[in-house]
């Protein structure tokens, strides 16, 4: 005789998921964009960076579909370039974000003394201007980092830390909040009660139950992280021009935007993509895991 | 509510000096010489000057100091004998600017109306548009018009401005000849026909802006409608006989209006940071524009300025946000902590 067994959680979690059409068509998308990218040098094997003047500012053709830019360059290949730095910067950043946020948030929920001191932190952070304070960090730190480390892991080293520094504090309230109510539960008392240390608790019963909310800020802040850095790029302040990335394509394109508008159309609309996808997808994540949280 | 409203007030300092305090930080933690970049044409006794002016050489916390003299003290004096003739701040070092070499205030008060006349004018159309978008979504959830708000919504999330912007040069402006894509600030308005050339150039820029805090608002709203519209006073209101106009109006939106308007004042600053990028794209020579082309030329105190009257900006949100709130929510100026 089998006994029923009830639905495993994953299982329900999948099937509602599955349920929420915006979120699977965002996935998807996202797929194969992150596979596009990911295989793009074998699928495609032009040189980004080659420079054909003779073949500059062509149209589409069976040599190039998309056409080149103003130096001849094919605006396909710098497309795949671009989308592979975009991704990059965004899941490097968010994972920092996430890093930060969630050991604050934990903290901050699991340790009462530590709450108030940490929170108050939290708000101040969230009184930085953002997007002024990012350009401002990559003026000062270009040059020194590009010594250390050279132009392009640099940059883009301190891409990353400068958005994740400053993008973690939704993330931390969020996990907080999820501490505070999970730590009242009886499972977490129990396993105060056989002599737990903390550290494993924590390691052992918090995080795993607070996975489904840092999941769901998890795709949020990787959309926020690209368009960060497309509007730093985009600014002139991002990635060095021979450097593609979306943004920075966007923004090189817009010069001859009177001319030429698809080469503007086909990085920006990638971005756009790009974050409408993460944004369903973390929609869906939301929606599956029965998450009540704000609108954002 | 006095007691609520200077307990929010105090909290704004530790705010404001933690911003400065951070501000000064990557200055000080930035490797290298923060006069290295400067063009070499400046003589040697004029570069001597600028390092004296930052204070180059005393030791941090020293600087740190002065540092906030002049921004506490010394440039809200002199804004003072601006206004009203005075001469307070007659003797004392104002920031200068390296690009200028003028006090840093002048010029940014040269600057600010244009980024408020857009910015605003674009924020105000935002919430006229996204407050009905969202009650009407709530009402009719699932409906086609609740369908389409949601994904106008997602979209407005996720066309960032640089995109949208370039988009609507190029269907405006260049497809269709309808709109002029630079915002022209020496344009005066003198006559109709000149206040029309004003409205057109403004189309573009408080559109683009506007479409943002469409989206988030109008989400936000319809979040907040459909939670108070589930609500038993509405049922009661809705049984007692009102009128669907009344319930909806009167009950629904005046209690989901505590959390929206907080988000309204909250939102604030990241228009402005929005404004950095649109003003980038249309040619708007506002804050924003100043702050890239200070940040290009490695012009620190104007950076430095710039930055902190951002963040001054949203403390400012923050503190008018929890202060309507508690206007509003008579239980949150009980309890402490809202």
């Amino acid at each position: 005789m089998t006994l029923l067994s009830p639905p495993r959680p994953g299982h329900t979690v999948w099937r509602r998921f599955r349920r929420h059409r915006g979120a699977v068509a965002g996935a998807a998308v996202l797929g194969f964009l992150v596979l596009a990218v990911l295989l793009g040098p074998w699928l495609w094997s032009l040189d980004p960076t080659y420079i054909d003047v003779r073949a500059r500012s062509a149209g589409p053709s069976p040599a190039h579909p998309l056409g080149t830019d103003q130096l001849g360059r094919d605006m396909l290949a710098r497309l795949l370039a671009g989308g592979r730095v975009s991704i990059a910067v965004g899941l490097a950043a968010m994972a920092v974000s996430l890093g930060l946020g969630t050991l604050i948030g934990v903290l901050a929920g699991f340790f009462r003394r530590l709450d108030s001191l940490l929170m108050r932190l939290t708000d101040l952070f969230l009184a930085l201007p953002v997007i002024p304070l990012v350009l401002v960090a990559v003026m000062l730190f270009r040059e020194p980092l590009n010594h250390s480390f050279g132009p392009q892991a640099g940059i883009f080293v301190l891409v990353v830390l400068a958005i994740g520094l400053t993008s973690w504090m939704p993330t931390a309230r969020v996990v907080r909040g999820a501490v505070l109510e999970l730590k009242e539960r009886e499972f977490i008392l129990a396993a105060r009660g056989i002599g737990t240390p903390d550290a494993a608790i924590i390691t052992r019963h918090v995080l795993p139950n607070v996975a489904s909310p840092i999941l769901v800020s998890a795709a949020l802040g990787t959309a926020n992280a690209i368009l960060t850095e497309s509007a730093l790029s985009f600014l002139g302040l991002g990635f060095p021009p021979d450097f593609p990335t979306w943004g920075r394509l966007l923004s090189d394109a817009t010069v001859y935007l009177q001319d030429y508008p698809g080469r503007a159309l086909w990085p920006g609309g990638l971005i756009c993509l790009t974050v409408l996808g993460v944004n369903y997808l973390g929609d869906g994540l939301r929606d599956a895991f029965d998450i009540r949280g704000d609108a954002r | 509510m006095l007691s609520y409203a200077l307990r929010r007030l105090l909290f704004a300092v530790p705010a404001l000096l933690f911003i400065a305090l951070v501000l000064f930080a990557l200055l000080e933690l930035a490797p290298g010489d923060p006069m290295a970049q400067l063009p070499l044409t400046i003589p040697p006794e004029v570069r001597a000057d600028m390092r004296a002016a930052l204070g180059i050489g005393e030791s941090a916390h020293i600087r740190f100091g002065k540092w906030l003299w002049q921004l506490f003290a010394v440039e809200p004096m002199a804004l003072a004998d601006r206004a009203l003739g005075t001469d307070m701040a007659a003797d004392s070092q104002r920031m200068i600017s390296w690009q200028t070499r003028g006090p840093v205030m002048d010029t940014i008060i040269q600057r600010l109306p244009q980024t408020l006349w857009v910015v605003g004018m674009a924020y105000v159309v935002g919430v006229l548009i996204a407050l009905p978008v969202g009650v009407i979504s709530a009402c009719r959830q699932h409906s086609v018009f609740d369908q389409a708000g949601t994904f106008v919504t997602m979209v407005g999330y996720s066309v960032p401005p640089f995109f949208s912007g370039v988009l609507a040069i190029v269907i405006f402006s260049v497809q269709l000849g309808w709109l002029p894509s630079i915002y022209d600030t020496t344009h005066q308005v003198t006559d109709w026909h000149s206040f029309t050339v004003q409205l057109r150039q403004m189309v573009l820029p408080v559109m683009v802006l506007s479409l943002q805090t469409t989206a988030q608002l109008s989400r936000y709203t319809r979040a907040a409608m459909l939670d108070s519209l589930h609500q038993d006073y509405v049922r009661t209101a809705r049984a007692k006989g009102l009128s669907e106009t009344a319930v909806v109006l009167g009950h629904g939106l005046r209690n989901s209006l505590i959390p929206v308007v907080t988000v309204i004042a909250l939102g604030l600053p990241q228009v402005f940071g929005g404004a950095i990028i649109t003003e980038q794209i249309f040619k708007v020579n506002g804050l924003g524009q100043l702050l890239i082309t200070a940040i290009q030329a490695g012009d620190l105190p104007m950076v430095q300025t710039i930055t902190f009257l951002l963040a001054v900006m949203v403390v400012l949100a923050n503190i008018a946000a929890d202060l309507t709130y508690g206007l509003l929510d008579p239980r949150i100026r009980q309890e402490g902590r809202p």
